[in-house]
Order: C-alpha cells, then structure tokens, then sequence
C-alpha cells in the first residue's frame, strides 16, 4: 500500500482574502466518461456525443454533476492537505463543460471562524471557469484542524457541525 | 407578457404535493455494499492524490480506517445499469420528476444544489437514501417561466442508521410565458 509525507493546512495558517492554487485540466471525452462511471451515472449525455447532441442540444458530452464535485474536492484537499474535512459545498451551474474545454478552479478564503465546539472552518467561494466563461459557482465549508495535533476527523455527534 | 395558462391551473395537483412536505417518501437502498475500488477509481478519474484515501495508515491514523471520497456518496445508492429482472432504472429525486410531471407545472430545471456531510461512509457500508419534500413556493415569475420553486432533500444514512450526508437539490417548475 502507497505511503506517503504530508502536509496539512492549520486554521492559523489561514486567513479571509487567501487565494487557492488554481487547478488546470484540460478535459478529454477519456475524462468525462471515466468521471460519469466512477460515480455511477449511466446517462448517455455523459458518455454518448449523438445523444447529448441531439437530444440535449449541448456541443459534445458533458461533465456531470458529482465529478464535477469530485473535482471541487481535489481542489480544497489539493490546497488544505488531508486533514481538511468538507462540511458542505454549495454550487449553481450555469453552462457545460465539454471535452476541448481547459477547466480552471480557482477560489479564495471568504472567512474563518471557530464554533462553539472548538472547531476551525474556513468558508470557501470557487469559481470553474473556461477561459473567460464562468460555469459553476461554489461556495464550501471546510474544517481545518486548530492545532497541529487536531483532527477534524476526529469529531462526531454534537461536535461535528457541518 | 402573459401566462399561457390561467392563474388557476397552478392550484393542480398542489394539495397532493402538499402533503408530501416533510415526509419521508422513495427510501432506496443502496444494492451493494460500499467497496474500496471505487474509492480509487473515483479518485484516479480527477486525479485525486489526497493520501487519506491512498495510503492505509494515514487513514487509520486520521479516521479509524479507510474512507470515501465525501463527494461520492451519492454513488452508493445509484441502481446497477442493468439487473435481471428489471426493465426501468429507478430515477434519483423521484421527488422532483413527480411534482414536474403535474399539469401545472411541465417544465423543471434544479436551479441550486448542496450538500452536508456527516460520519465519514466505510468499506461494507450500506447507504440508503430518503428524500424529503421541504418547501413548496408561492406562485414566482421568472424569466424562465411562471410556476413555483421547491427544496428536496436527500437524506442519506449507513446501515446502522447513522446519518452519513445530506444532499439538497432546489428547483424550480413551470410554465413558459407566452409573449403577449
């Protein structure tokens, strides 16, 4: 089994204005549809041109939408190491993304804040773009341990509020 | 600009929809049990290299064991493409395709989605999914259309009752506006 180093954000490590590293991909037909089968989705617009095409008007086929939340996730734990815990991501689609497009996450830190059970979050607003266009917006909550020997993961019940 | 339709034909089918607010409606259970392949499929698919899913002692080091991906739990109570025996796919948010399929509302887009984790989903989990009726608005005019808007939730929870997420899906049915 892989073994590795890491390392992991610590909420005072973070602070409102903070940019994200952005994520560059270029999308392939190869990454749609690997992306649709690895969440489950059979529906041919993910993984059939003729069919999105012509019956969903769309250019090519297109990302759906629990990879593109897979890719959100790589995102924030690319950024904050594996210790950050997602609570919960919010997000609007208003167009697809289709094989050819260079996808581009990128974010900042709105806010942090510890709750009243001791938790650190940092709230986060991303946007994925293709060139100029914005497709998707997002907003998460990501819990960062307070201190190096804290775990986000660790929490459970009463002091797991998402 | 005018609704094509009358004022009154938005009252159709709203007092079944109704009672379905905040009730529990459309339990699936997932038909297999949570696997640790998807978890690497799903994270060589983005090309997630976070070692809490890749690397065994981190992972019991942080969570007491192997974990999800978080955003794959709605995978774990997809139906099988194909299953002997049966001829339809069950469709997720049932609830939503049934308030669109009343006359006064034909037309439907999600227009906001969200979701909320809780415990972190295990290897040999079994996830089952609820979803709930949670708002059903007055009439809105939108560009879109005139109809109402409303919020399904998604309630998902382990074997063991234990809540493990929450997806929230809001949409909005209608019917388009005529130019005058």
């Amino acid at each position: 089994m892989f073994k590795s180093q890491y390392t992991s954000l610590t909420y005072d490590q973070v602070h409102a204005g903070d940019a994200l590293p952005p994520l560059a991909h270029e999308v392939t037909t190869t990454s749609i549809i690997l992306g649709a089968l690895a969440s489950r989705d059979w529906r041919p617009m993910h993984h059939d041109r003729d069919f999105a095409q012509q019956r969903n008007g769309t250019r090519d086929i297109f990302m759906n939408t629990p990879n593109q939340a897979a890719w959100l996730e790589r995102f924030i734990t690319d950024w904050a190491g594996p210790k950050a815990r997602i609570g919960r991501y919010k997000f609007r689609m208003g167009d697809s993304i289709c094989p050819g497009d260079t996808m581009v996450f990128s974010g900042q830190v709105e806010h942090t804040q510890i709750d009243e059970h001791g938790c650190g979050w940092a709230t986060l607003s991303i946007v994925l773009s293709v060139g100029a266009a914005v497709k998707t917006r997002f907003t998460a909550r990501v819990a960062l341990p307070v201190h190096a020997d804290d775990n986000p993961w660790a929490r459970a019940g009463e002091r797991w509020q998402p | 600009m005018t609704p094509m339709c009358p004022e009154e034909d938005f009252t159709i089918g709203l007092l079944e929809a109704q009672s379905w607010l905040d009730r529990s409606r459309h339990t699936v259970v997932g038909e297999f049990d949570v696997e640790r392949g998807y978890f690497w499929t799903a994270c060589a698919a983005v090309q997630n290299g976070n070692p809490l899913y890749w690397d065994q002692r981190l992972s019991e080091e942080l969570t007491g064991g192997p974990t999800a991906p978080l955003t794959l739990l709605s995978a774990w109570f997809r139906p099988h493409y194909w299953m002997p025996g049966r001829d339809v796919i069950p469709l997720p948010w049932q609830t939503h395709f049934e308030l669109k399929a009343t006359r006064a509302l034909p037309e439907a887009v999600a227009t906001d989605s969200e979701v909320v984790f809780g415990a972190p989903v295990r290897p040999g989990d079994r996830i089952q999914c609820s979803e709930m009726l949670r708002s059903l608005s007055e009439v809105k005019t939108t560009k879109l259309g005139v109809g109402r808007f409303w919020v399904i939730d998604a309630v998902c929870r382990n074997q063991d009752d234990v809540w493990v997420g929450t997806e929230t899906m809001t949409g909005f049915g209608y019917r388009k506006i005529a130019a005058a």
